[in-house]
């Protein structure tokens, strides 16, 4: 009976240093990961001469507001806030209308041809970026989009991620849904609209707040097309500032800190979906 | 009088199908075939906007591959792939493996490993810009008071994309770990409570339960960092510009330059082909292999 009991505490003696070590290793990964972060907002709170002092000043004393009033009063930084919300306004909305739309057609409707339209999205996957990038620029510039929010938008409608995903979810939900509102006379749209579309309110969410998230991020397109710095969004507005204020670290990072924190905050409210829409573009294959 | 039915019915399928399918299918067109076929139709003319657009053949692919800068970029980009990829993936999957478990305060501890993915890559660049400033940068800071010398993280030719690396990983990690952690949910828990009754130890475990059990996850993981590798540009473009003396030059900014800089479409179309077919040789390697790897187990 002593010897189990002895074998029971080194058991729990050693279960102790391993969590211990386990917690230390956690939180070792916590700062690698957070301290980047936390020199970005130290920084954007510096005296432009202390933000590149050596020793480093780790924490302002008093803290610099008046860097993130200069950004607002020196530059159009607002009018990168509202151009960035615009553009995922109307991008998130439309994506969701016309994939989910599309996204039922293909899941529900036994149309003719469906299997090699079907093929046809799933083979665009693959296609990178930049192969359609030149040709959809010229294009745009033929009808005069460049430098238009419109080039940002337009095409960011039609996602075949997006058609993907939603028709993953439409193909789960029960058939019976669709032959009781037939019964009741719905059309196929009042179907989709009253029925089918409520149900799959999650999975709108993953792709709305996926959709928002690579909006809210996109540089590349916004440096296509976007040449006066009043279009511009907010990524491509930090980085403008990094040309212009090359020296002045505590105002670039004043920029980056108010782009980093409406996505934070996007993401601390639906962390759940944000998630999903990962974890499902990793299921995809 | 039953196949009339049926008939009516298909039509009618088709009807509301092609209505629902409309709008999007146009869109797809537009964005999406009629660019893929544009793309290919352009790189094999001399078009640059201004004056000229005639059919020249197969001279701009063969250009591409006489010219020094176009393969410094192809070689850079398959280095920048090998830095970032295995480890990349390794990484994630040690965390994820280590995340899988339900201890007090996980939770919030994975939500820091997120916090770089959610963040967009400029804004991460900037950052890292300055973390690795030569004379004002945290880490040369950090190096220089444990007694260490002062390394050229951005402008020594040999590290600059080493250090391109390290910041993609550390911003990747915890977006290859999420994929990780879905595909952890999948492997059944009696296989691992099956093996403590057997007396495995964790490292056992792992290599004889969760490494298999896992492997289509890894390698569409692994596909997935390679595709994303092959299309580097972002970082590139804040950090470096493609310096010092093109040492991070990659297929992607070489394209964004001919076509955006010079207005070389026509060659850069070219460009964006070969990448298009990097992309597609390597997807249909890994597919290849991992249907035999699937046979093997």
């Amino acid at each position: 009976m002593a010897q189990i009991h002895t074998v029971h505490k080194k058991k729990s003696a050693g279960f102790i240093v391993r969590r211990v070590l386990l917690y230390l290793l956690l939180i070792i990964i916590a700062v690698v990961m957070l301290v980047p972060f936390l020199w970005m907002v130290s920084t954007s709170l510096k005296e432009q001469y202390d933000a590149v002092k050596i020793p480093p000043v780790w924490v302002p004393i008093p803290p610099r507001w008046q860097n993130y009033v200069d950004l607002f009063t020196q530059q159009p930084m607002l009018q990168f806030m509202l151009n960035t919300i615009k553009i995922v306004f109307f991008v998130v909305l439309g994506q969701l209308f016309f994939s989910s739309l599309a996204a039922y057609s293909f899941a529900r409707i036994k149309f003719q041809g469906r299997t090699v339209m079907f093929f046809f999205y799933i083979a665009t996957l693959m296609v990178p970026g930049q192969v359609t990038m030149i040709p959809t620029y010229l294009m745009f510039a033929k009808v005069g989009f460049t430098d238009t929010h419109w080039a940002l938008i337009l095409p960011a409608f039609f996602s075949a991620f997006g058609v993907f995903l939603l028709r993953q979810f439409f193909m789960s939900l029960p058939k019976e849904l669709e032959e009781a509102a037939e019964i009741d006379g719905c059309n196929p749209f009042t179907t989709y609209w009253r029925i089918m579309l409520p149900l799959i309110v999650p999975a709108m969410l993953t792709l709305g707040v996926f959709t928002l998230m690579n909006t809210w991020n996109d540089y590349m397109g916004p440096l296509i097309y976007l040449s006066t710095p009043e279009k511009y969004t907010m990524t491509l507005g930090i980085a403008y500032f990094k040309g212009i204020y090359t020296t002045q670290w505590n105002l670039v990072m004043a920029g980056s800190v108010l782009s980093v924190i409406p996505i934070l905050i996007a993401y601390l409210c639906a962390q759940k979906y944000f998630v999903e829409g990962i974890a499902f573009s990793g299921v995809k294959g | 009088m039953g196949n009339k039915a049926s008939s009516r019915l298909q039509r009618r399928w088709n009807f509301w199908g092609y209505l629902f399918i409309l709008p999007n299918f146009l869109g797809f067109v537009a964005f999406m075939l009629v660019p893929i076929i544009m793309a290919l139709v352009f790189s094999f003319t001399n078009y640059d906007i201004i004056s000229r657009m005639d059919f020249i053949g197969i001279e701009n692919y063969i250009n591409l591959f006489q010219d020094d800068q176009f393969i410094v970029s192809l070689l850079n980009t398959l280095w920048y792939s090998v830095l970032t990829v295995p480890i990349g993936v390794v990484l994630a999957l040690l965390l994820a493996v280590m995340f899988n478990r339900q201890i007090r305060g996980i939770a919030i501890f994975r939500t820091f490993v997120f916090i770089p993915v959610i963040t967009s890559m400029v804004a991460v660049s900037l950052v890292w810009s300055m973390l690795y400033e030569d004379n004002s940068g945290l880490l040369n800071i950090v190096l220089n008071s444990l007694g260490l010398p002062s390394v050229h993280w951005l402008t020594d030719t040999n590290l600059a994309m080493i250090s391109i690396a390290i910041m993609s990983i550390w911003k990747g990690l915890g977006y290859n770990m999420t994929i990780f952690l879905a595909g952890l949910q999948g492997v059944p828990g009696e296989l691992y409570e099956a093996a403590t009754i057997d007396g495995a130890n964790s490292p056992q475990k792992f290599w004889h339960i969760t490494v298999p059990m896992i492997g289509p996850t890894t390698y569409f993981v692994s596909l997935m960092a390679l595709i994303g590798s092959l299309q580097t540009f972002d970082q590139i473009n804040i950090m470096t510009q493609g310096g010092p003396v093109d040492a991070t030059k990659t297929l992607s900014f070489y394209l964004y330059q001919y076509g955006f800089s010079y207005y070389k479409m026509g060659y850069a179309c070219a460009a964006a082909y070969v990448l298009f077919l990097l992309v597609f040789v390597v997807s249909m390697i890994q597919n290849i292999s991992s249907k035999k790897w699937a046979d093997l187990t």
